[in-house]
């Protein structure tokens, strides 16, 4: 028999996290930071919405692009929280998950060797969604001497004359790290010069703990230039519900909206309705788990310093990506090792693209409690490497 | 220390009694001697007025029940309801006691005891105080949560143990 799978799928490398998952879910009382979504079950009101959904048998198939009560919502989200004006009929499309966004503003953008830079460590959709739009992945290796920030230098290093596109996603998982908005507003320059279009995940933009986030598409003459993808995943604790948007100029969005109505159709029709009523009423919800979060933010980043692990501060998502390049390990070694002595499982830095090696990410979606028990495993762990 | 501060410290220990002061200075970024200070005001000035566990007794062995009882009452001249609470609050029967708008004054709630106890201590204590006009005693049958926690169903961690 021939073989049928296309060359394009085999050379996208497997998930850096199957391993240490594969592991991790043989030991039974594994005590685990290693999760990329919120601890928090989806605010009551919301769920109830989804159900009163059901019940009214809303089961059909909703515009492509989303509910227009949802889509008003949004440009009314995007307006309150971020300045940011799109018209609901036009510039916005209602995705499966903001990870269903990120492959449609490829898919619609890239034409065959056209590049996409983007800064690692990031999100392990980025590559493979480049890859399989026939883009090449031109990634921009970050370190914590910058916080983990693109700086105009780097990314002027990194465009070529066949750049098409940049992709940045801050508030950052895996690093935690944010861009605040003079970081922004030197990044436009290099943006404008080469003509760009910039793809922005800002799925965790409302877990930013030192100032308000800002969109880069808020900054002058990049709205018309700039895809914005957000979600209710992180900031609503609806990861399940599989539920994202993409704002963007309408010229954009019709052609994302033919990937998505040809591959998708439309989102869920229950989620769509439950993420009315998280617009309308989960303000209040939000900054609850926002300050929850920023709780143990300061808790693990405390238990880091009396440590003594080098960890810079991060400032927004749900992650600390602590420096574990003096135990002369690998970050997967690292996890693998913690994992055996301790049953902590956290996930190694290079699953988030090779630069990420030396550290590894640590999610607090906990309770203090879990991450308590926890930290003092690591403590012990930590103790116990540097006296070897 | 700023009011703010004040209430974030007590809403986390309303949470969980048993955070340290270390924790707590932990998860608020100040310093462990500072919360520590400010705890000890609070007790002081009585804003913190104890600290008590939250027990699921239908877990023990313990047959005891819940009641909680509706007052009518006729407020006093000059009085109002204090002297009324006064009465009431005393007995150490009761666990707490509010002072109520709508259709009734007080609620009375009591500390658990037998069929026995309640209906004594409501017939012979309550309802012969001479201001009550009228009682209604209410059985717990099962409590879902109680201080914000759920104890029917408690939650557990559903979430895959690594995810991107």
């Amino acid at each position: 028999m021939r073989d049928f799978i296309c060359g394009k799928i085999k050379k996208i490398k497997p998930s850096g996290i199957r391993r240490l998952f594969d592991i991790a879910s043989e030991i039974p009382d594994v005590i685990s930071l290693g999760v990329g979504e919120p601890d928090f079950d989806t605010p009551w009101h919301i769920r109830e919405e989804g159900i009163y959904s059901l019940h009214k048998g809303r089961t059909f198939y909703t515009s492509n692009s989303g509910l227009i009560e949802l889509r008003a919502e949004i440009a009314a989200f995007m307006r309150r929280k971020y300045g940011l004006t799109y018209d609901p009929e036009k510039e916005i499309v209602v995705t499966v998950g903001g990870s269903e966004a990120i492959d449609i503003a490829l898919r619609a953008t890239l034409d065959p060797g056209d590049e996409v830079a983007y800064p690692e460590p990031c999100f392990v959709s980025y590559e493979p969604c480049i890859l399989l739009s026939d883009g090449v992945s031109v990634p921009i290796a970050l370190s914590s001497e910058t916080e983990f920030r693109l700086t105009p230098e780097l990314l002027e290093a990194a465009v070529t004359p066949k750049t098409k596109a940049l992709l940045i996603s801050y508030p950052n998982n895996p690093t935690g790290a944010i861009m605040e908005r003079e970081d922004l507003e030197k990044l436009a320059p290099v943006i404008l010069k080469h003509d760009l279009l910039v793809i922005s995940d800002e799925i965790y933009s409302e877990l930013s703990y030192k100032e308000r986030h800002v969109s880069i598409a808020s900054l002058p003459g990049m709205r018309e230039r700039t895809v914005v993808i957000n979600g209710f995943s992180k900031s609503y604790a609806m990861t399940g519900w599989r539920l994202g948007f993409a704002c963007a100029p309408a010229e954009i969005i019709k052609y994302m909206l033919k990937v998505h109505q040809f591959g998708i159709m439309s989102a869920p029709t229950m989620s769509q309705y439950a993420a009315v009523s998280a617009l309308r009423n989960g303000d209040k919800d939000i900054a609850v788990m926002a300050e929850s979060y920023n709780q143990r933010r300061r808790f693990l980043m405390e238990r880091f310093r009396e440590m003594k692990l080098p960890c810079f501060e991060p400032y927004g998502a749900f992650y600390a990506f602590p420096d574990i390049s003096e135990f002369g390990m690998s970050s997967e070694e690292f996890c693998e090792a913690l994992l055996k002595a301790e049953n902590v499982a956290v996930v190694p830095g290079s699953a988030f693209g090779a630069c990420g090696d030396g550290h590894v990410r640590i999610s607090y979606a906990y309770s203090i409690e879990v991450l308590k028990e926890a930290m003092s495993r690591l403590a012990r762990f930590v103790e116990k490497m540097r006296a070897k | 220390m700023e009011g703010k501060t004040r209430e974030e410290i007590l809403r986390l220990l309303e949470a969980n009694a048993r955070y340290t002061a270390k924790d707590i200075a932990a998860m608020l970024g100040r310093e462990e001697e500072e919360v520590k200070n400010e705890i000890e005001a609070m007790e002081r000035e009585r804003v913190i007025c104890g600290y008590h566990a939250l027990v699921d007794w239908d877990k023990t062995d313990d047959e005891k029940i819940s009641a909680l009882v509706e007052l009518k009452v006729t407020p006093q001249r000059g009085d109002g309801f204090e002297r009324i609470a006064e009465k009431i609050y005393q007995y150490p029967e009761v666990e707490s006691l509010y002072l109520m708008s709508g259709g009734y004054d007080f609620t009375v709630i009591l500390k658990k005891a037998t069929m026995k106890e309640i209906a004594n201590f409501v017939s012979s204590r309550l309802a012969v105080i001479e201001e009550v006009q009228s009682t209604a005693t209410h059985i717990v049958l099962a409590r879902y949560k109680d201080h914000g926690m759920q104890l029917a169903a408690p939650k557990k961690d559903m979430r895959m143990v690594v995810t991107p």
